[in-house]
């Protein structure tokens, strides 16, 4: 029997090797030597038919329950959205998704336009003039900032807020270490989150390279003094980074309009699914200054024309700053991209206008703020800890000596309810709290519901 | 066979940017009704004004549909970019990385919700580390790069643990640029070692190279010429002497599947593309996944959280208690949606499809270089008395001395046949280099009509070569003016629309 998805039966492979006048297979192996051939099949189940395989997968993935069947309110970096049936079903039109790296322009216009897009669409959401085509995720984009400042300053030190994500502070240290980055954090304001403007003003020396802020914030409040964060930032010499997810900026100013000068995201809720927290979308996005432009890391798509001056076309830019072609003295190591997601997020974002993504970060930030409302009237909860304003993330501490946000979630799961993140490990100066997330899958009843999940759960008086 | 791509244009562009197709108020989306309570958002902190297009659905898809046709994929035809393993991608990885069990489940769930999704991972992971021969796999990384970029620092942290700081990691030049850029990111200087007659890395160079400085070579073996490094155990020897340690760019694991193992030629770290030998689409550059592999030695410094299995209460769980753990490089737990497709992809070809596999795409490509080694105007530059493996590099150069036509207008004139050119100018040992890897998925009759085409191609160099140099003419743009969007950038809509204004 031939394999599905090899062509050429083994009657025809002898035909080939009798025209190369080859004696068999192993002859085009006779090159690897002898000790290191392995002289048994590999360990790994037998071959299945198609039909098998799908039962097989479909069975073990059954064991999870996706958020379309509970109830989630989950959110800290990746979020869960409707996503129109037309994104889903665009990009994946074959053409876009078993193509490579459009570095054929002349066949690879499809992609390279929506790529440009793409890149378009993020320059809108985020005020700023140039965006690459994507970075892995959220995470990496904050790494390969704090390294893209660090070579147009010439600087060392980056400051981060406390209150930045666990996660996403991880991966920066990664980043961080391999041209010795000092990473320095800056604490905040007690009662409502707002990073400590003097801790700031002290830290930024002559040797800070950038400082990162994330806005709204994993705590989901919004930084109400951001334009002074900038403005101390700049008068040091340093560049602002902002964090952002781009759902928020359907409402909210555009880091461009208060003084950034390098904008990261996670892109994934702009038509793309949580997939378990991948593939996720990092945007990228920057001034269009040459300083800055010239060491952006990976892949940028520009307008030119044809060389003969007559159509418009697009084609990979600045090449010269990669790795294929600067090898260790690229801008970043990064080669494979997220470009399909990239495609989805601008499918997603032109579906929604202008009109429709204010209204959806309406719903998103009014969710919250009902939910908040709700779950703070409970005896023994507070929601959120910090006064700020927030968008469609918030806190939900347990004061109740006799409840851990552990216990909480467990009644609540029992109940097909997935309560918040619990961060009570990451961050214990909060005591026994969570972080919730409300978009416009949650309707009034959904939160209702959750109201009075958790009032039950904790007997408590409402 | 006769190929012209669709081309929506008019005089001046193809099919118009998705901003110029805008009109005031068209609708391409409905959603659900606010809650009473407003967003409570201070008005200082609301944007004035968001220019995004609008339009309505039916003509968002018509646009996407337009530009997908412009566009050349796998499935469309022959895709021989070497280094890139364009094989055919199964369309039901798809659907099953599609389903609602696989695509609607979030990373923070609670354990016991997203154990089908814990399970395939470990399950993956042990998969590739039979193949791989490696103790251990973390499917974290996002693509290959990602991959060596966390292979550097876990071998850092390896060193450090052995109280010895060391700066340098050896690359061939043959290397992906990958691997230099990989290599500095995490800190490390880049000590370049020469290639032989023979298209290997030079061993005696090799030797004088490695000292106790050196943290690790990375290498690809199959190298980029797509020759199998012979002398694979001599290399490993000379780094492992010196305290180094061995990296696998797993770029051409494509080459060896069941046949050799990374892990038993002395590799300690070892990357895989998923999105390469195990078939997940490239999707226009990504997402692809670039799990890697390790030796025992290396296992505890691997990224958190790791899967574990509780065999007690039959459970996987993630474990973050790693004390020696070099941290993480990406956000949550790699590309689960792509991990599901390779998963899938290995069931569907078992050990014995997987070593087919191989087997055929050596045989293609050993076929492409027996058929074209005797035409005139490509020649081989490397040492072409045995095998190669799933690729071959010819140079053009021959072709150029002769007509004045370069790789490049040999490349850009295959596409006006209806397939995609060859990776060129790579690896750059090789002067007008085209370096073709048909893949396993490629019919016979379809390496014949590559070969007959680039004969054709060499005899038109001859006979018209203007031809060649004006070429690619059956697609949807002719050549592009490179140099002038690099010197005078245009990266989006906004910035166009400020230099029209100026």
């Amino acid at each position: 029997m031939g394999h599905p998805y090899i062509p050429n039966t083994h009657e025809i492979r002898e035909q080939m090797l009798d025209e190369m006048g080859v004696a068999s297979i192993d002859e085009l192996f006779a090159d690897i030597p002898e000790k290191i051939r392995l002289k048994r099949e590999l360990k790994l189940p037998k071959q299945m038919s198609e039909l098998e395989v799908k039962r097989h997968v479909r069975a073990m993935l059954a064991k999870n329950e996706p958020f379309t069947k509970m109830l989630s309110f989950l959110g800290g970096g990746v979020w869960p959205h409707h996503i129109p049936s037309h994104v889903q079903s665009l990009v994946q039109r074959s053409e876009f998704l078993t193509s490579y790296t459009p570095y054929q322009a002349e066949v690879s216009q499809g992609m390279l336009q929506a790529l440009f897009e793409y890149q378009s669409v993020v320059c809108e959401l985020t005020g700023m003039d140039v965006a690459n085509a994507s970075m892995y995720d959220w995470a990496t984009a904050i790494g390969e900032a704090a390294l893209m400042c660090a070579r147009v300053t010439g600087r060392k030190k980056v400051l981060v807020p406390e209150l930045i994500s666990p996660e996403r502070f991880a991966v920066l240290q990664n980043y961080a270490a391999g041209p010795g980055l000092e990473l320095v954090k800056l604490g905040y304001d007690w009662s409502t989150g707002q990073l400590d403007m003097s801790q700031l003003r002290a830290g930024l020396g002559q040797d800070v390279a950038c400082v990162y802020v994330e806005n709204p914030s994993y705590f989901g409040f919004l930084e109400t003094q951001i334009e002074e964060i900038a403005n101390a930032t700049h008068n040091a010499g340093a560049l602002l980074v902002v964090g952002v997810n781009p759902i928020s900026l359907g409402l909210l100013k555009a880091p461009g309009d208060y003084g950034a000068d390098i904008v990261v995201g996670e892109g994934q809720p702009l038509g793309n699914p949580a997939s378990f927290g991948g593939p996720t979308l990092g945007i990228f996005a920057c001034r269009d200054d040459q300083k800055l432009v010239r060491q952006i890391p990976g892949r940028l798509i520009g307008m030119t024309t044809t060389l003969d001056g007559k159509m418009r076309g697009f084609t990979m830019v600045l090449q010269t700053r990669e790795q294929h072609i600067r090898r260790e003295r690229a801008t970043s190591n990064i080669c494979s991209n997220e470009a399909l997601c990239a495609v989805a997020a601008a499918i997603y974002a032109v579906s929604l206008g202008p009109r429709g993504l204010r209204e959806l970060a309406e719903i998103c930030a009014a969710n919250a703020s009902y939910a908040m409302k709700k779950l703070d009237a409970i005896d023994g909860l507070e929601a959120p800890i910090f006064t700020s304003p927030h968008f469609n993330e918030f806190t939900l501490r347990c004061t109740h000596p006799k409840f851990t946000v552990e216990n909480l979630n467990t009644k609540l799961l029992k109940q097909g309810i997935q309560g918040g993140k619990p961060i009570s490990k990451e961050f214990p100066e909060f005591g026994e709290t969570a972080i919730l997330c409300t978009t416009e899958l949650h309707t009034k009843e959904n939160i209702d519901r959750l109201v009075d999940a958790v009032a039950e759960a904790m007997g408590a008086r409402r | 066979m006769k190929f012209k791509q669709a081309s929506w244009a008019n005089d001046a562009h193809l099919e118009p940017l998705v901003f110029e197709l805008s009109r005031a108020n068209r609708t391409g989306y409905t959603l659900p009704q606010k809650t009473p309570s407003g967003a409570n958002i201070p008005e200082n902190l609301v944007r004035k004004k968001l220019e995004l297009p609008e339009l309505s659905e039916p003509e968002i898809v018509r646009h996407y549909t337009r530009l997908s046709q412009m566009n050349y994929g796998v499935d469309s035809g022959f895709y021989p970019l070497g280094s890139c393993t364009m094989k055919y991608n199964p369309k039901i990885c798809e659907e099953l990385a599609a389903l609602e069990t696989a695509s609607r489940i979030h990373p923070y769930q609670d354990e016991g919700t997203i154990q089908g999704a814990l399970e395939l991972m470990y399950k993956l992971e042990r998969h590739l580390a039979e193949i791989a021969g490696v103790a251990r796999v973390c499917l974290h990384p996002s693509a290959g790069a990602h991959g060596e970029f966390l292979g550097m620092l876990l071998a850092r942290a390896y060193h450090k643990s052995k109280g010895k700081e060391r700066k340098e990691v050896i690359v061939p030049d043959s290397a992906h640029g990958t691997n230099f850029a990989s290599a500095a990111m995490a800190g490390f200087d880049v000590v370049v070692v020469p290639s032989n007659s023979k298209g290997r890395v030079d061993i005696g160079a090799l030797r004088k190279a490695v000292s106790k400085k050196t943290a690790a070579l990375m290498l690809t073996n199959p190298n980029t010429l797509g020759l199998f490094e012979d002398e694979i155990l001599k290399i490993a020897e000379a780094v492992h002497k010196v305290g180094g340690l061995l990296y696998y760019d797993g770029a051409n694991l494509n080459g060896i599947l069941g046949k050799t193992r990374p892990g038993d030629m002395g590799f300690d770290i070892v990357h895989f593309n998923l999105h390469k030998t195990f078939s997940t689409p490239h999707g226009g550059g990504g997402p692809g996944a670039g799990p890697i592999g390790v030796s025992r030695k290396l296992e505890k410094f691997l990224p958190v959280p790791v899967i574990e299995y509780n065999r007690k209460r039959r459970r996987y769980y993630l474990d973050y208690r790693r004390p020696h753990s070099i941290g993480k490089v990406k956000a949550f737990y790699g590309n689960f949606g792509v991990l599901v497709k390779a998963y899938a992809y290995i069931l569907l070809m078992g050990a014995s499809g997987l070593q087919e596999a191989t087997e055929a795409a050596v045989l293609n490509s050993n076929y492409i270089m027996h058929k074209l080694r005797g035409v005139s105007g490509y020649e081989l530059k490397f040492d072409a008395s045995g095998p190669c493996k799933h690729e071959i590099v010819f140079s053009a150069e021959p072709l150029k001395r002769e007509t004045g036509v370069t790789a490049r207008d040999v490349a850009k004139r295959l596409l006006d046949y209806g397939m995609h050119a060859p990776t060129y100018y790579f690896p750059p040992i090789v002067p007008e280099a085209l370096m073709i890897e048909p893949t396993e998925t490629e019919p016979k009759e379809e390496l014949d009509r590559f070969v007959e085409t680039l004969k054709a191609i060499a005899d038109e160099a001859r006979s018209d070569p203007e031809k060649l140099r004006s070429a690619p003419t059956q697609t949807a743009v002719g050549r592009l003016d490179e140099v002038k969007a690099s010197r005078e950038p245009i990266l989006s809509w906004r910035m166009y629309r400020k230099l029209a204004k100026q």
